[in-house]
């Protein structure tokens, strides 16, 4: 029984980290109908840098705001210079610049950092908290992250619930043309919303690189469980980016550790199968009309 | 609608025009390969040979400094007038790992660019597949970097290995533990391909079955993050050893939530995975954090402290040894880029090691350098080589297999720790006597015969 | 230009470029080209192969796929199986491919047609990341490490063995894209960009929706196994490391850059895939940067293509080859018979 009890936690931890990138790429989604497939990489772009920030002595909060902010800027300079030019065309162009951008960062994290092999530190104890007698396989890291991606989601959804700027996101991805008649500046809230993403990627860069082989490649996986648990979830939704995660992870868990290795990434797309089977937009897509 | 004739003419062309300009860029493209040699890469003043190794993608980490440093040797080599006034030049391509990739980059390298032979090409599954093709050719292909079994096959003859075979490393590794950990329960944690597999093989020829309360496996191509899973199943059935048959990215992604679930098993970790400059790095994400815990930061700089390892030559951190000296003198003064970044660390000494392996062997050959003659000098006078290894080679007409031996040593923050550009990292010191075997079910001997010591020409001139 | 009579039939015309076009690779690879040259054209014409039917799928069906290196996967093991056990004909063994891979293809169309743009990238994609590691799990029968070794049937009399594979696969290629153009001119062809445009109005009309979608997979899928088959005999075995997620994505960037939809664009795509790895490693070579840096900057050249061909091409090649013709080529054309043709061509053009 303590075995399902940690494969649970383990899934817990990696769900949380997928609900972050599967949170980026919903808010691009839901302004530019497209898959950012650079997600992955542009967080480990930035997390190299916060890497040598940190190398150079700044201190690790510091390093983590600049390093959002940085993220910031990233998602809405790649929206403004590659995504803008190729509005309006065929919906797959948008799909391989996206691919480009992820090959060309990592040839360049590769390039300018090389292969060596390099640790990232953590922001809190990755020793397992104590409860009762015995470390369970959660530590005060695995907290972090739980309530970071929280906060995230939580202040998403208030971004775009509660306030006027989020109806107008919310707007101009809906029905670009009639928003951008009564007035609202449609191009600068599609790069505002890939300016948010580039908050969740870095942040899902920052949260990766402790506990994986830190390298050019090493969001790869992350980025493709984090397009799954976003399509399970719904592309429209951050709830359901959030929940896809959860549930991504912990299926991910127990197949690898009930089926043995190898099998997760069939687990998951039977997984995504069974989901997109009963809601075809996601569990968390608010029902369409009916086809006749 | 357009007119269907005038349609037809255009598409018809266009199909065509398309079909023949495309061929006919190809060809511009394409340059013209060179008449073949009497032997192909090899004129009186040059011997061009080449490798396909992974210097991008998730392979490349650690590995892709095996190359560079093997061309340091060649540059010291013609450095000093070549191997019979001949000149080594290294021609080296990035297949990432991809055994389709390896094919088409053997082909162009033994096709278009005529090399000598493919000396140091990298992976099991990559050389796999080009092994029948470049035996095909005739074209040696020496000293894999792989400890497959699959290298030495009478079927391919120009085939030879370098490095233990996995399967040697497990018997090694098995023969200690049954000697000294007589009783205690073991897990193994192994990757879960033929490297792993082979190792456990190894270790299943020693270690009795009942003793072996886990086995656990993870996939490379699927790895994510932490192997928690297994750790964990690995605690919960008691393993008091914990074998690691494990890449370096792997032996960390274990130890270290190990550690965060208070598991701390004693490890014996094969070769391939227990090199500290590398390994190093991974597990100090844990002592570095942003809320310093003394206490706990101390544990975790200690966290390879104690481990068990294999090796079979000097440990990089030993560097009383003449043979480290050397090596770390070579890098310096032929590849100082690259010694700038690594430093001399497990995988740039695999390379010289390798290469040195290389030069001998040409020079055994002869003047007159043919393929044929080449692998026929390593199966006679492999065997006498001068190496840093503890064991001599294997190489005979029968056996194409390199190292087939090694010791184990304990890593101990007293023994001198190994210092490279990236920081000092635990060194290790050896707790066993030198151990020979063959891949098979054959016994593990110890090894008494003497370890060679670099010769003039390489310490006084490097 | 010339008044040339070419059959009316669809069938003959394609047959007539294919043989035309056949007999002139014949004569490149026999007298012009190297060995590796011609092993390199057989690569292309194997990439033109998987790159007809994901234009296919993608182009003419709207159904964005991921996951057609996963499907050349099963091609290229169901012929390695085939090949390593039995003693069949080796026709016989690349239909297995297609036939196994098309199988594949209903398997994975059936839950597709439920899905759209996005949600089908995701499905397809962890298709391609999940089936190559089911192979590493059964290693006794998929080879493990070292891979099922595949040999095509050996060349006869004094025909190079690399020539011959070479001719194998630009004959497939040749016969898979008549097929294929074929079956764009018939009433599938029709179907399948009618579901594509507008899936309600083609319901009304008669039209399966379902079925039709299932087939373009089908079809796509058995293009891809051939395609795979194809392959393998290229690498000399089949291991699933021949099958990454990377292989997929570089398909589809293929066929976007090629031209989607196209026929034509699929042989740009397949020069691509081939020769871009090279002139960028070659490229980065000359700047003397040290391998290692090297290798990276030869993955930024390839990145760095794709993003300023989808930005200044976004039809693709062959879209781009098509806008030169009708604008240059056109004009020209017209020029001895009336420049107020022309003048109103590129007025009409420009409005």
């Amino acid at each position: 029984m303590s075995l399902f009890f940690n494969y649970t936690l383990n899934g817990v931890a990696n769900g949380m980290i997928f609900a972050a990138l599967a949170l980026s790429l919903v808010l691009i989604f839901r302004a530019t109908r497209i898959i950012n497939f650079a997600q992955g990489a542009m967080g480990m772009m930035t997390t190299f840098i916060a890497s040598s920030l940190l190398n150079r002595g700044l201190g690790y909060w510091w390093m983590f705001v600049l390093i959002l902010v940085m993220g910031f800027v990233f998602g809405g300079v790649v929206e403004r210079v590659l995504i803008r030019p190729l509005q309006g065309k065929s919906e797959l162009n948008p799909v391989i610049v996206t691919i480009g951008l992820l090959v060309v960062l990592e040839g360049i994290a590769g390039a300018i950092y090389g292969n060596a092999s390099r640790g990232f530190p953590a922001a809190f104890s990755q020793s397992g908290l104590t409860v009762g007698k015995t470390k369970i396989a959660f530590s005060h890291f695995d907290v972090f992250i739980l309530v970071s991606v929280l906060m995230l989601m939580v202040a998403t959804l208030v971004l775009f619930r509660a306030t006027s700027l989020g109806l107008r996101m919310r707007a101009s991805a809906f029905a670009g043309e009639i928003a951008r008649l009564l007035g609202v500046r449609v191009g600068l809230l599609l790069t505002l919303g890939w300016a948010l993403a580039g908050v969740a990627g870095s942040l899902a860069g920052l949260l990766v690189a402790p506990t994986s082989s830190f390298g050019p490649y090493y969001m790869d996986l992350y980025l493709v469980y984090g397009f799954t648990a976003a399509v399970i979830g719904g592309l429209e939704s951050p709830v359901g980016a959030l929940i896809g995660g959860l549930i991504t992870g912990m299926s991910i868990s127990y197949v690898g550790g009930y089926l043995g290795t190898g099998f997760e990434p069939m687990g998951a797309l039977a997984l995504l199968i069974v989901a997109l089977m009963s809601r075809p937009e996601g569990l968390f897509s608010r029902p369409q009309a009916r086809r006749v | 609608m357009k007119h269907p004739q005038r349609l037809s003419v255009s598409l018809a062309l266009r199909g065509a025009a398309a079909m023949v300009l495309g061929t006919t860029l190809v060809a511009t493209v394409m340059t013209a390969s060179a008449g073949a040699a009497a032997t192909p890469g090899v004129t009186s003043k040059s011997i061009t040979i080449g490798a396909t190794v992974p210097l991008t993608g998730p392979a490349a980490p650690g590995y892709s400094e095996i190359a560079p440093a093997m061309d340091a040797v060649f540059q010291w080599v013609n450095a000093h007038g070549g191997v019979y006034g001949r000149k080594i030049t290294y021609k080296y391509l990035d297949d990432g790992y991809n055994p389709a990739t390896t094919a088409t980059l053997t082909r162009q390298l033994v096709l278009q660019d005529n090399i000598f032979a493919d000396v140091g090409s990298l992976g099991t599954p990559t050389q796999a597949a080009v092994q029948g093709f470049l035996n095909a050719q005739k074209v040696p292909q020496l000293f894999i970097e792989s400890g497959c079994n699959c290298w030495s096959n009478p079927k391919y003859p120009y085939s030879l290995g370098w490095q233990p075979p996995y399967t040697v490393d497990g018997k090694i590794l098995g023969t200690y533990i049954k000697a000294n950990f007589a009783g205690k329960k073991i897990g193994y944690l192994y990757q879960a391909d033929e490297f792993g597999q082979d190792v456990v093989k190894g270790l299943d020829l020693e270690i009795p079955k009942a003793s072996v309360v886990s086995r656990q496996s993870y996939d490379v191509a699927t790895l994510a993050g932490p192997l928690s899973n297994q750790m964990a199943a690995l605690k919960a059935a008691g393993a008091q050893v914990v074998v690691l048959a494990t890449i370096p990215a792997a032996t960390a992604l274990a130890i270290l939530p190990g550690f965060a679930i208070g598991y701390l098993p004693q490890y014996v970790i094969d070769n391939v995975g227990a090199d500290a400059p590398t390994v190093g790095p991974l597990l100090s994400s844990f002592t570095q954090q942003a809320t310093k815990n003394a206490a706990e930061a101390k544990a975790a700089a200690g966290l390879l402290n104690g481990a068990l390892a294999n090796v079979y030559q000097s440990p990089v951190g030993d560097t009383s040894n003449p043979w480290v000296q050397v090596e770390k003198n070579l890098l310096a003064k032929y590849a100082p880029a690259l010694y700038a970044k690594a430093g001399l660390d497990g995988n740039t000494q695999y390379g010289i090691g390798l290469a040195y392996t290389f030069v001998q062997a040409l020079q055994a050959a002869g003047k007159n350098l043919t393929r044929a003659g080449l692998v026929a000098a390593i199966a006679r006078s492999g065997k006498h080589f001068v190496t840093p290894g503890f064991v001599p080679f294997s190489y005979s007409s029968s056996v194409h297999f390199g190292y087939e031996g090694g010791e184990i040593v304990k890593f101990s923050s007293s023994a001198p720790p190994v210092v490279t550009p990236s920081g000092s990292w635990i060194g290790s010191t050896p707790v066993s006597p030198v151990y020979v075997t063959s891949p098979g079910a054959g016994p593990v001997r110890k090894y008494t015969g003497k370890i060679s010591t670099p010769p003039r020409s390489l310490v006084s001139t490097s | 230009m010339p008044h040339i009579k070419l059959p009316s039939q669809p069938l003959i015309r394609h047959l007539g470029v294919a043989v035309l076009a056949g007999v002139v690779l014949y004569f490149l690879t026999n007298n012009v080209f190297s060995t590796y040259d011609d092993s390199q054209v057989g690569e292309i014409a194997t990439y033109v192969v998987v790159l007809a039917g994901l234009s296919l799928l993608t182009g003419l069906n709207g159904q964005i796929s991921l996951g057609h290196g996963g499907f050349m996967a099963v091609g290229g093991y169901t012929m390695a199986l085939l090949m390593n056990h039995t003693q069949a004909n080796f026709l016989l063994e690349l239909l297995a491919a297609a036939g196994m891979a098309a199988l594949m293809g209903v398997v994975i169309g059936l839950p597709a047609t439920r899905l759209k743009g996005p949600y089908l990238a995701g499905m397809t994609l962890l298709f391609a990341l999940a089936l190559p590691p089911i192979a590493d799990k059964w290693p006794a029968t998929f080879g493990g490490d070292q891979g099922l070794a595949v040999n095509a049937p050996t060349a006869p009399g004094s025909v190079n063995p690399e020539e011959w594979l070479a001719w194998i696969q630009i004959l497939a290629a040749l016969i898979v894209l008549v097929l294929v153009a074929n079956l764009i001119r018939s009433r599938f062809g029709r179907a399948f960009r009618a579901v594509r445009d507008d899936e309600i109005a083609t319901s009304l009309a008669g039209i399966h929706v379902a079925r039709t979608k299932v087939t373009a997979f089908a079809i796509s899928a058995a293009c891809a196994g051939l395609g795979g088959a194809l392959f393998g005999l290229s690498s000399f075995a089949v291991n699933t490391g021949d099958f990454p997620v990377t292989l997929s994505i570089r398909l589809l960037a293929a066929m976007v850059l090629g031209g989607t939809g196209t026929l034509t664009g699929m042989i740009w795509g397949g020069i691509l895939l081939v020769y871009l790895p090279q002139w960028s490693t070659s490229l980065s070579g000359h700047f003397n940067l040290g391998s290692g840096v090297s290798a990276y900057l030869s993955t930024i050249i390839f990145g760095a293509v794709l993003i300023v061909a989808m930005i200044a091409a976004p039809a693709g090649i062959q879209g781009g080859l098509r806008w030169v013709w009708l604008h240059l080529v056109g004009r020209v054309s017209t020029l001895g018979r009336g420049r107020q043709v022309a003048k109103g061509v590129s007025q009409g053009s420009t409005s």
